[in-house]
């Protein structure tokens, strides 16, 4: 794939939260592009709609207005069933709490976005121990996360994210939950996705963890304040 | 198929996790489908063996008695207990009529006591008849001789055994020649039918024909209403071949003008063929298949209420991992799904526990009761695809609730 290429473009987004009868302006008009081997970093204090971002960008939430293209096409024209083969195979999310299932083994917990691009069981093992194995949990494959330590529990969740080889890895606050030892072997995992030609977007409110990308963008208030 | 195993797995481990709750869960289930699975198979077993008798009896008899032969509703038994006896002189007046081959005086007493030296049978059935009893029951004397018409007027204790009297009491040695003490009268038997078979778990060949005289020397009337009311004479018809119907109107007529009714009384004797027969038994049956039906029906519903209510525990307890799931690309139909074949499979659960407990049950009445059981496939089947429906019809309500939910907001519920 060529470099700089454009695969998410964000026109305009506005995403307006209603609690009761008081509306809430999460974000007022974003506009961003992310290029093929970006590595990203959206900052921001809390509140500042960096969350409900990335959300839009991941496909997990829909914007109240504004265009939102994946690779030239408008996502708003996907259907219930488009959008769920985006967010399986197109992106890669990690979230901060691992968001694991605590009944599967981490194997399980890998495979489980081939369960749902019909992947038979076999391959689904085979490709979800090779990743584990690269990442560094080769004695791990079958533990629950409760019986894990945070940082392996977030490299099993960058595992999942990755086993349908994504072109974009989305990580909100990946390092929040972790102490600052364990955050930074998590860090350098992400290094090392962009080294290898990946794509990745993350969240942070901390400036060290946002020093490791290529690009910061800063979002107050709904907007973004200078790239 | 590969992933429908899986979404079972997950099931049996959400139903591993909560072993009390699915119980308790499939327990409306069982209760339901074994209670539906237990009566079906009895009155199936009842319907089965009644046809049978119903057929055995042989040609199409038409039957005339003093009591209705099924009590179908109310019934009024003063009102039977008041109206004429019928009686022997009856039996042949109706036997002169022309569409008539044969008619006899039948009366017989159940539950009576037979004794043979230090040998007893309790509860023989007891007839009393004339010597056309055979050829109107389809009986054979197989050895001995049948009683003939001089017995019945010189009203002379004697009489013919059925094959299990025999057996039971003369189990080595020709019964013939030998006498029977029934109420401190003797009886010398004469012949042995030919064994007929078995009804409702008893044998029809319990049982010994006299001649009528003598039989009225030994029970005499009883003066009860229920005795006045069911145990007196009724009188078994053979017409000739294919005049039933006839029988019917000639018998019917003959007996009003012989009980001296207007033309605006109503009957007060019962006609019957072996066909109102069997189609009063099915109408029974029908009414009480119909009862059944309604009371699995609420049974059910209860059940699926139960599933109902613990698929939408479940579903809220799982709002995060559905969250999860939608998050890493399952789709509205792949939660749908999970969670509709969780109900389901709770619901077969129930199901298959139901039908096992349904078919013991049947077993257990048909082994302490004279009733049989009787099993058919499409009752398992019935019992399968009641419980299958339940969980899809009860399930589907929780499955699109968890199907719909944003996986934002799903993520986010603690």
């Amino acid at each position: 794939m060529k470099r700089d290429q454009v695969i998410c473009r964000a026109l305009d987004i506005r995403k307006t939260y209603w609690r009761g009868k008081v509306s809430v302006d999460a974000l007022r008009g974003v506009t961003i592009d992310i290029k093929t081997n970006d590595y990203i970093s959206i900052m921001g204090a809390s509140g500042s709609g960096k969350s409900t971002l990335i959300h839009i960008l991941s496909c997990l939430d829909t914007p109240t207005s504004g265009e939102y293209f994946l690779e030239d096409k408008l996502v708003s024209s996907y259907t219930d069933l488009e959008l769920a083969k985006v967010r399986n195979t197109f992106f890669g999310f990690v979230f901060q709490s691992f968001s694991l299932l605590p009944r599967l083994t981490a194997t399980e917990n890998v495979a489980l976005p081939l369960i749902y691009s019909a992947v038979n069981k076999k391959e689904r093992v085979i490709k979800a121990r090779k990743i584990l194995e690269n990442i560094g949990l080769g004695d791990r494959m079958n533990h629950r996360p409760n019986e894990m330590s945070g940082g392996e529990c977030q490299r099993v969740a960058i595992a999942r994210a990755l086993i349908n080889d994504p072109k974009v890895i989305f990580a909100d606050e990946p390092t929040g939950n972790l102490d600052s030892k364990t955050g930074a072997e998590i860090m350098e995992i992400f290094d090392r996705l962009v080294e290898e030609g990946n794509t990745v977007v993350m969240v942070t409110h901390d400036s060290n963890v946002a020093s490791h990308a290529k690009k910061i963008v800063r979002l107050k208030d709904g907007m973004i304040e200078d790239e | 198929m590969n992933d429908f195993l899986i979404k079972i797995s997950l099931s049996l481990q959400t139903f591993k996790t909560h072993r009390l709750r699915s119980f308790l869960t499939a327990l409306g289930i069982i209760i339901g489908v074994s209670t539906v699975i237990a009566i079906l198979s009895l009155i199936e077993g009842l319907n089965r063996s009644v046809a049978e008798q119903i057929q055995s009896i042989g040609s199409d008899l038409v039957f005339l008695s003093k009591s209705p032969m099924v009590m179908a509703g109310p019934q009024n038994i003063e009102e039977i207990a008041n109206r004429p006896d019928l009686t022997p002189d009856d039996a042949e007046a109706i036997s002169q009529l022309p569409s008539v081959d044969i008619a006899i005086p039948e009366i017989s007493q159940q539950l009576t006591k037979l004794s043979y030296r230090d040998k007893e049978l309790a509860s023989v059935r007891i007839i009393g008849s004339t010597e056309n009893f055979s050829k109107v029951n389809n009986r054979f004397v197989e050895s001995g001789r049948d009683f003939t018409r001089d017995d019945v007027t010189h009203r002379r204790s004697v009489c013919v055994i059925g094959s299990y009297v025999a057996k039971n009491i003369f189990p080595e040695g020709s019964p013939v020649g030998k006498e029977l003490n029934v109420r401190g009268h003797r009886l010398k038997i004469i012949g042995v039918f030919r064994e007929k078979g078995a009804f409702l778990g008893q044998s029809m060949d319990n049982m010994l024909v006299m001649p009528y005289t003598f039989f009225e020397k030994i029970f005499p009337q009883g003066e009860s209403v229920i005795e006045r009311a069911f145990f007196g004479y009724s009188v078994d018809i053979k017409p000739k071949s294919g005049q039933s119907e006839k029988t019917i109107d000639e018998v019917r007529e003959l007996m009003r003008r012989r009980h001296g009714l207007s033309f605006d009384k109503k009957d007060d004797f019962e006609l019957g063929t072996q066909q109102m027969l069997m189609e009063i038994y099915q109408n029974i049956t029908r009414v009480g298949f119909i009862a059944i039906v309604a009371i699995a029906a609420i049974s059910l519903v209860v059940g699926g209420i139960g599933i109902m209510n613990i698929m939408l525990v479940s579903v809220a307890e799982r709002t995060r991992e559905i969250g999860i799931r939608k998050a890493v690309g399952a789709s509205n139909q792949n939660i749908l799904s999970q969670f509709l074949v969780e109900s389901v499979f709770l619901a077969l659960i129930g199901g298959v526990i139901g039908i096992i407990f349904g078919l013991i049950l049947a077993w257990l009445i048909s082994v302490v009761s004279p009733l049989k059981a009787s099993v058919s496939p499409w009752m398992v089947m019935l019992g399968f695809g009641f419980s299958a429906a339940v969980g899809i019809f009860f399930g589907i309500y929780p499955a699109r609730r968890a199907a719909g939910l944003n996986p934002i907001e799903a993520l986010r519920y603690e």
